[in-house]
């Protein structure tokens, strides 16, 4: 395996791993309360009582910071595992059933979801149901699935033909079987790559909808909704620290998952290791 | 011949079914939507009198679609006088319906934003080309070098870097820092700089990894060994010949980024205040809850989108004649 590409995977995975900590700990980890208000105390510079700062209501960014890595790993697991276990049995029936079946789902289906720009879609349909996490996460798994369903259709198309599975059959196992004990074990390598470079997908499409007002509700943290508050040109000019450190959160985190995601692909490709 | 007519048909099709699609989704949420819009435009106080002419104006009056269902009186069937029809009716004539707030027609207020729009998206794609082609060149004929290293870094910054922190830190260093532009604004010509640079970013990335990828593959042909063999220069074997090649794909990418591209313009033009259609949906639409601008503004993107999307295709057949055989 190339060895440099290995050494950033595992710079992922500790990144990620970091990023799980403080979201499983963010009680013990935040030094304050994320939406305890201290007027007098905006825009603080970054010290011994607040790490990073404070934000433009006075609130340590440290501890929003902490939890608001909550908020991007709830969404980012949440809306990989729902759209990839949607994406997957859609992508199976369709590939392992062909006929009209495939006709309507990959012929109708995936390409008018395709012909969607994703983002556009989870903004207009976060727009008509509101803000909120829940909203959130149902409209970046209605636009997520997709894209596992399809490569997932193609490695079933692929995986049918082989003659373990054509054995089954002669064997008189039934589809439901043949489905889930031989095609979908045999299937799945891609998906997991294509997961982890998804939940980069997802992390970012929360921080954006968050950044416009359409993810996560104030007062709770959210590394978008920071970005989007901190912005301004006075913040930029005099306290740029309340920028930077949300937004090298997000850099780090979409980062880590391509890495991880990146050394998955060369993992699982023989030939991609032999390039 | 058939083919090309069977494949133009399929296309027409999918692009109607999206149109459709768009319509009747973001007809059925307009319906999902708590309270009705005559009560959030003209709020609590608004008499019975202002209620009923602002839905009337609006065709709000008229039911939401062909029939409706109640646990009591099961399926009523209301004909084809209702929303769901006119929308198609209008959009047929290019009408978009009116917008709640301002009763100006949508279709006017999108084409006053649109070229805009369509501006940075055309920015964004020549930045990405002017950084990606030296990059991608350079990165790709010195594998392995110092220079390939760091162009891998940067198309792996600009695919990670999401605009809305690109945008604020070129606004830090170009504005606030440097002082070389505004940090928001559309009047200027230079005004798109920043825009453009921020939209530009992620497909600069891409197409460096690709160009350089593409350069790899196309300098082990036979042709670029003849080339070499002639006695020509490295320079227009490059440029010449490895990169006319290698560009065919990029070509493809280019194409299908227009169409994200737009979609992305609606972060950037938020960041920069960019007067387009982005923004048109954001601060007139979604802010103001005026869902026929909304439904506009989804609609004229998804069908742009898919448009881009599909013209690219023909340009990819045209300049490789191997698809164009197959």
């Amino acid at each position: 395996m190339n060895q440099s590409m290995n050494r950033l995977t595992y710079i992922g995975i500790t990144i990620i791993l970091v990023i799980i900590v403080m979201a499983v700990f963010a009680p013990i980890i935040a030094p304050q309360d994320v939406t305890v208000q201290d007027t007098a105390n905006r825009y603080a510079a970054i010290s011994g009582g607040h790490w990073f700062g404070t934000d433009d209501l006075g609130r340590d960014v440290f501890s929003r910071l902490v939890y608001g890595s909550r908020v991007s790993l709830i969404v980012g697991i949440t809306v990989t595992g729902i759209s990839t276990v949607i994406g997957m049995i859609i992508g199976a029936i369709a590939g392992f059933y062909g006929g009209w079946v495939d006709k309507i789902l990959s012929g109708y289906i995936f390409n008018v979801f395709m012909a969607f720009p994703g983002l556009l879609l989870a903004i207009a349909l976060v727009a008509f149901l509101g803000a909120g996490l829940g909203k959130m996460i149902l409209a970046l798994c209605i636009i997520g699935w997709v894209g596992y369903a399809r490569v997932m259709r193609g490695q079933v198309l692929k995986v049918r033909e082989y003659d373990f599975v054509q054995s089954a059959r002669a064997l008189g196992a039934s589809d439901m079987r043949i489905l889930f004990t031989h095609i979908l074990p045999n299937s799945v390598q891609p998906l997991i790559v294509q997961a982890s470079l998804g939940m980069a997908g997802a992390v970012l499409s929360e921080a954006s909808l968050s950044f416009l007002g359409l993810g996560i509700p104030p007062p709770n943290p959210s590394w978008g909704t920071m970005i989007e508050s901190a912005r301004g040109l006075d913040v930029l000019y005099n306290s740029p620290h309340v920028f930077f450190f949300p937004a090298i959160a997000i850099a780090l985190t979409v980062l880590a998952f391509n890495f991880i995601g990146d050394g998955l692909r060369e993992y699982l490709d023989p030939k991609q290791r032999k390039r | 011949m058939k083919y090309t007519l069977l494949k133009i048909a399929k296309q027409i099709g999918l692009l109607l079914l999206v149109v459709w699609t768009v319509v009747s989704l973001v007809t059925l949420l307009i319906e999902l939507v708590p309270g009705d819009p005559a009560t959030a435009m003209l709020g609590e106080n608004a008499t019975p009198e202002q209620i009923q002419n602002f839905n009337h104006t609006h065709g709000l009056d008229k039911p939401a679609f062909f029939f409706s269902y109640s646990g009591e009186k099961g399926f009523d069937w209301h004909g084809a006088d209702n929303r769901y029809a006119d929308y198609f009716g209008g959009l047929l004539h290019g009408d978009l319906g009116k917008s709640f707030r301002t009763d100006r027609p949508v279709t006017e207020m999108i084409w006053e934003r649109y070229p805009n729009t369509i501006k940075l998206a055309i920015a964004a794609m020549f930045v990405a080309i002017l950084i990606a082609i030296p990059l991608g060149v350079v990165a790709g004929t010195h594998k392995g070098s110092l220079i390939d290293n760091f162009s891998s870094v940067i198309a792996l910054l600009g695919i990670s870097l999401p605009s809305f922190v690109i945008g604020p830190f070129l606004v830090y260093i170009f504005a606030v820092k440097l002082g070389w532009f505004v940090p928001t604004g559309s009047l200027n010509p230079e005004d798109i700089i920043l825009p453009a640079f921020t939209l530009g970013a992620a497909l600069s990335a891409i197409l460096t990894r690709m160009i350089r990828s593409s350069v790899i593959e196309e300098l082990g042909e036979d042709y670029v060994r003849t080339a070499r063999a002639k006695g020509l220069s490295e320079r227009i074997v490059i440029y010449k010949h490895v990169l006319k090649n290698g560009l065919i794909p990029v070509v493809t990418i280019l194409g299908l980024q227009l169409g994200v591209l737009m979609a992305g313009a609606i972060i950037t033009e938020k960041i920069f205040g960019w007067q387009g259609l982005g923004l048109l949906l954001l601060d007139d639409g979604i802010a103001k809850r005026d869902y026929r601008i909304v439904q506009g503004c989804v609609l004229v993107i998804s069908v742009t989108y898919i448009l881009a999307n599909t013209l690219t295709d023909y340009v990819y057949r045209w300049l490789d004649p191997r698809i164009r055989l197959n």
